[in-house]
């Protein structure tokens, strides 16, 4: 919707004569341009907040960055009394919980979009796609209460012995399992995301023409073929960017994470052991940190985080913006 | 392959029923009157409330609404109305950006611009922190709400003579109220359960206060300390906490999802 053209209309001179001193269709009188300036300025505020953001992150973490380098990123030791910080087991750990929760929350979501788009009775949809949206209202500290005393007994009682004594031979799965580790982190992320993943990809899929589908149908393919074939296809970059979303919240989730990925310095396969995360190195360490070098160093990683987010939302919107052109999709989910 | 993803459907929804029945069926024992209007005792007695962190978050949220509510507004405004330029571009690419940024970040973020220079821990950092959570969702929401006006209220209003500025906030601001009501209860919503901006902020407080100040707690940071704290007593509050929490968000949520439903008929 664009607004009127600024330009003056014809009938301007008349109305003029008509309310003298009020050219009110010019969209040039006091009023006007004072509200435009307000909202401009109220507008502005959004890229300022993005430039300070990185201009603080950068200035706090400058120490840091200077004296480790590219090391930082790359070096596992992390020895807040010697002065030694390497973030590799964080950066690592931040990947590996959200990569696993995207192997349980991708298939998850992708399921009840297309059940909700394609096949479910009318009358399931709104409550469904109600509850699944609910889901993205639970905040993250009730998330991570949840995990510790229901989920991780749960993991321990009828999740993880069974797996082991059918992949226990594989590196994933090594070690004693105590119950805060990878895993349970990576499950939790999943829960956290699916709401996001699903209610993007659901808005993809409804707006893919319903053309695709006729024209499938009409060839003699089956509903699901039809979905599969012609639906998912013409709607994948948008279904793509709905994941990359959730990444990019899997990425930066904190609370949850923090209580049950174990927060243990360490690069490890097993996802049974206990790892950390780049937030939940923050939200631990950040108020001991006694050294301007420490805190340093965790601005550092605050700034890597940061800019892997920015990063993969920033991919994740173009990818969706190519398919629901413009609009606000996914701000609906809560 | 049709049962495939109806079940995946039933497993999220099975997901959120766990959760909600389990937060129902731990804490539901633990809400009393003393629960809401006693103060936490020292660790090891039984007994206490969490009378500050309700307080406390209803400042800090109610702080932060006022704050980040006026300027997402306005920026929605400006997107819808003046947004087809590259000026509107940029914003609009931000704000989806800023959307998805890690709420621990704006928390340190806070943190050096109002802790440190502050020197000491308050409530308004914490506000401010959820305030930058908020602005780029409302701004957007508000945004989808203000263009659903259609173009000829805006046309008719001109015609009658109404400034721009008149028109679009007696007009299209007023038609588009509903909606972008549910955009900030929405917001206000997903920043009430925030715990990882208030962290290094607000910080957390044992004792009762309403000094904007001081460090203040909120249900979400007592929620956290209680929840991975070594005692039974504070496991059993914390889950009596987060359903508190819980209920409170959920109020928020319906009410944004009524305000919609009243106006628009079905939400689609």
């Amino acid at each position: 919707m664009t607004t009127l053209p600024l330009g003056p209309p014809p009938a301007t001179q008349a109305a003029r004569a008509v309310i003298p001193g009020r050219p009110v269709l010019l969209g040039r009188n006091t009023g006007d341009r004072l509200y435009r300036a307000a909202l401009t300025g109220l507008a502005l505020s959004l890229p300022l907040l993005l430039v300070a953001l990185v201009v603080e992150l950068s200035a706090s973490a400058w120490p840091a960055i200077t004296r480790f380098g590219f090391r930082f990123v790359w070096t596992s030791v992390w020895d807040p009394v010697a002065g030694v910080f390497g973030a590799a087991p964080m950066i690592f750990g931040t990947i590996a919980s959200s990569l696993l929760a995207l192997l349980f929350a991708v298939p998850l979501a992708l399921g009840v979009a297309i059940y909700l788009t394609e096949f479910s009775p009318k009358w399931l949809r709104q409550p469904v796609a109600f509850l699944v949206e609910l889901l993205a209202a639970i905040p993250s500290v009730v998330y991570g209460v949840w995990g510790i005393y229901v989920l991780i007994p749960f993991l321990r009682s009828s999740v993880v012995p069974p797996l082991r004594a059918v992949l226990g031979w594989t590196p994933f799965l090594q070690g004693v399992f105590y119950g805060n580790s990878l895993l349970a982190g990576g499950v939790i992320l999943a829960i956290m995301i699916v709401p996001y993943i699903a209610a993007v990809s659901r808005e993809v899929l409804l707006a893919v023409p319903s053309s695709q589908r006729e024209a499938a149908l009409g060839m003699g393919a089956t509903r699901w073929e039809a979905v599969w074939t012609a639906v998912v296809p013409y709607g994948r970059a948008g279904l793509i960017g709905a994941v990359i979303l959730g990444l990019g919240r899997a990425l930066g989730e904190t609370m949850a994470v923090t209580m049950l990925i174990g927060n243990r310095h360490d690069i490890g396969v097993s996802v049974l052991q206990p790892a950390y995360t780049m937030a939940a190195a923050i939200a631990n360490e950040f108020s001991e940190a006694t050294t301007d070098l420490y805190l340093s160093a965790l601005f550092e990683v605050g700034l890597i985080l940061f800019v892997i987010t920015v990063a993969v939302n920033a991919l994740a919107r173009l990818m969706i913006w190519r398919v629901a052109r413009g609009t606000a999709v996914g701000s609906r989910a809560l | 392959m049709t049962a495939v993803v109806a079940v995946l459907s039933f497993v999220a929804v099975l997901a959120l029923v766990l959760i909600l029945g389990y937060l129902v069926a731990k804490g539901a024992s633990s809400l009393d009157w003393s629960f809401f209007v006693k103060n936490p005792v020292p660790a090891g007695q039984s007994g206490g409330g969490v009378a500050n962190a309700i307080v406390g978050t209803m400042i800090i949220v109610g702080l932060a609404a006022l704050i980040g509510l006026p300027i997402g507004i306005g920026t929605g405004l400006y997107l819808a109305e003046y947004g087809s330029g590259r000026l509107g571009w940029t914003v609009r690419f931000v704000a989806d950006v800023l959307n998805g940024t890690p709420s621990i970040v704006v928390g340190i973020f806070a943190w050096t611009w109002l802790v440190r220079p502050m020197g000491h821990f308050s409530a308004l950092a914490g506000s401010v922190a959820l305030a930058v959570l908020m602005v780029p969702m409302i701004a957007r929401t508000t945004e989808e709400m203000v263009r659903l006006v259609p173009h000829s209220l805006r046309e008719a209003a001109l015609a009658l003579g109404y400034p721009r500025w008149r028109t679009s906030l007696r007009i299209i601001a007023r038609t588009a109220l509903a909606g972008i009501l549910t955009g900030c209860l929405v917001g206000v919503a997903r920043i009430a359960g925030e715990t990882a901006p208030l962290l290094f902020t607000a910080l957390g407080n044992l004792n009762f206060t309403t000094s904007i100040l001081q460090p203040m707690q909120t249900l979400s940071l007592q929620i956290f300390t209680y929840g991975t704290g070594p005692f039974d007593e504070w496991h059993r509050l914390a889950w009596a906490a987060a359903l508190v929490l819980m209920g409170l968000v959920l109020v928020l949520a319906l009410a944004a999802r009524w305000a919609v439903r009243s106006r628009h008929g079905a939400a689609r």
